[in-house]
């Protein structure tokens, strides 16, 4: 079965704005890190970008498929379940003359490469590069395309309501496909790696800084473009959204995101009598993140509530997961895109203004989804980490700790010309 | 611990599988789905304390 052509004007520029989600998460991983690992962090977002883009096509395309695409069903106690995609292997049917299943792997392509560069952010300053990129090539040839089926591809929990009674699951901006599989990659690779040397010592945690709030600010503003695009084409080729519903999307985006932020910065100027920026960026990207499951159809004000919730709950989570839980995540990735991502999906059936669907049903359904996630995914991510980390392990070495991940496998530093010398503060 | 705490989560969401094939009355349905998100918020706690007594072991 084809699916329908959205509108290709319309489709295929928001598609290539796409991107832009991951420049701005990636200068803001790359900003709250320190500054001797800046270009390793920089390089590494590359690299992930690259494998996913190459790997999810030739491989993870396959278990993808599209809506309405063939696909591997299982019949049991009289329902269908639509475990797997099954289009051909190594992207042999991509071009062909079916142009809406060619845009979805287009943005699936940047959607994997998003969610693969979600988990750098915890694995900052200590993830050597050889086992990143082992893990985004079988984390997007393997284990994204599973939820991307299941939710955007007519997978089984997009087919609740017709198999089971209950509403069919949903994610329009790719909460549950791309935010909560990344955070729950970031949180197994944070438990993997430990802590950054340094961050416990005396019994209490150390703050470090990020070397440059000002690349982490300017990301936030180039991520809420990509997400106004991911949201808007993700709604328009797997939610079945007219074009004429796009700019409530795109309002959406944007209140959702100046509501993470000003919930966190009011959250840190209440608690610490002045706003900190590093957690008002991760407020906005949250508050983005928790917006993205309904985005197509939530009222603006549920929108802003949402988002403020997110941007709450993400200041908080972040200090609990540093100092009570000692998961040392410098992006806060586990905040922003787990906790938010899930936060999102139960709002999105609460404040669904869908018609058709009873909220009791959707909440049910929203909440399979949600134990799909912790239940199904976040052991399946963990233990493919533990086997790869096994092979090739994570983390660096103790010399790498104190060098940085430029010198040590990079062999120069991103800022040759930020080097005090001693000479300099002599008086002439 | 670990290997409890992933057990735990995988049963949970098997319980709620088990509730989507087996069960129709959506009172029933929601009890036992319910119980299945129970189950992996239990499993989440063991293996989120293994890793943080882990740390602290390392502290």
């Amino acid at each position: 079965m084809n699916p329908a052509l959205p509108n290709l004007a319309l489709t295929l520029p928001l598609i290539l704005l796409t991107p832009l989600a991951s420049a701005g998460l990636a200068l803001i991983h790359q900003g709250l890190g320190r500054s001797r690992s800046a270009a390793h962090s920089m390089l590494a977002t590359l690299c992930t970008l690259a494998i996913a883009a190459i790997a999810f096509t030739l491989l993870g395309n396959h278990w993808t498929g599209y809506p309405g695409g063939p696909a591997h069903t299982l019949h049991i106690a009289g329902a269908s379940w639509n475990w797997l995609g099954n289009l051909p292997l190594l992207a042999n049917s991509a071009g062909n003359a079916n142009p809406a299943a060619s845009l979805a792997l287009i943005l699936q392509v940047f959607a994997a490469g998003l969610a693969a560069i979600i988990p750098l952010s915890a694995g900052t300053d200590r993830w050597r590069l050889t086992p990143i990129c082992l893990a985004t090539a079988v984390f997007s040839a393997f284990l994204y395309p599973l939820m991307a089926h299941w939710v955007w591809a007519s997978g089984w929990l997009a087919q609740l309501g017709a198999n089971f009674h209950l509403a069919p699951f949903q994610d329009f901006g790719g909460a549950a496909v791309i935010q909560v599989p990344g955070g729950l990659m970031a949180l197994s690779v944070a438990w993997i790696l430990g802590p950054r040397r340094g961050k416990y010592s005396a019994g209490q945690a150390t703050a470090i800084p990020g070397h440059n709030i000002v690349q982490v600010l300017f990301g936030c503003l180039i991520a809420l473009v990509g997400f106004i695009a991911l949201e808007s084409a993700a709604c328009l080729l797997f939610g079945n959204a007219l074009p004429e519903q796009i700019p409530a999307v795109i309002l959406n985006a944007v209140l959702s995101a100046s509501a993470g932020c000003l919930a966190a910065v009011l959250t840190t100027q209440i608690r610490y009598r002045k706003p900190d920026a590093s957690l008002s960026a991760n407020g906005w990207i949250a508050g983005l993140v928790a917006g993205s499951a309904g985005c197509h159809w939530i009222a603006p004000p549920a929108a802003i509530l949402i988002a403020a919730i997110a941007g709450f709950l993400t200041t908080r989570l972040v200090e609990i997961l540093e100092l009570r839980l000692l998961v040392d995540d410098p992006g806060g990735a586990i905040s922003v895109h787990a906790a938010s991502g899930l936060w999102g999906l139960l709002a999105c059936a609460i404040f669904s203004t869908e018609p058709g669907n009873s909220h009791q049903n959707q909440i049910l359904a929203q909440i399979v989804g949600i134990a799909t996630l912790i239940g199904f995914l976040l052991p399946l991510l963990h233990a493919a980490n533990l086997l790869l980390n096994r092979f090739l392990p994570y983390r660096t070495d103790r010399d790498g700790d104190w060098q940085g991940m430029d010198i040590r496998e990079l062999g120069s530093g991103a800022y040759p010309e930020f080097v005090i010398h001693a000479d300099e503060f002599v008086p002439r | 611990m670990k290997l409890i705490g992933c057990l735990l989560l995988l049963s949970g969401w098997l319980i709620v599988l088990a509730a989507l094939v087996m069960l129709q009355v959506f009172a029933q349905r929601s009890a036992f789905i319910a119980a299945g998100l129970g189950t992996e918020i239990l499993g989440l706690f063991l293996l989120t304390n293994a890793y943080t007594a882990q740390q602290r072991r390392q502290k």
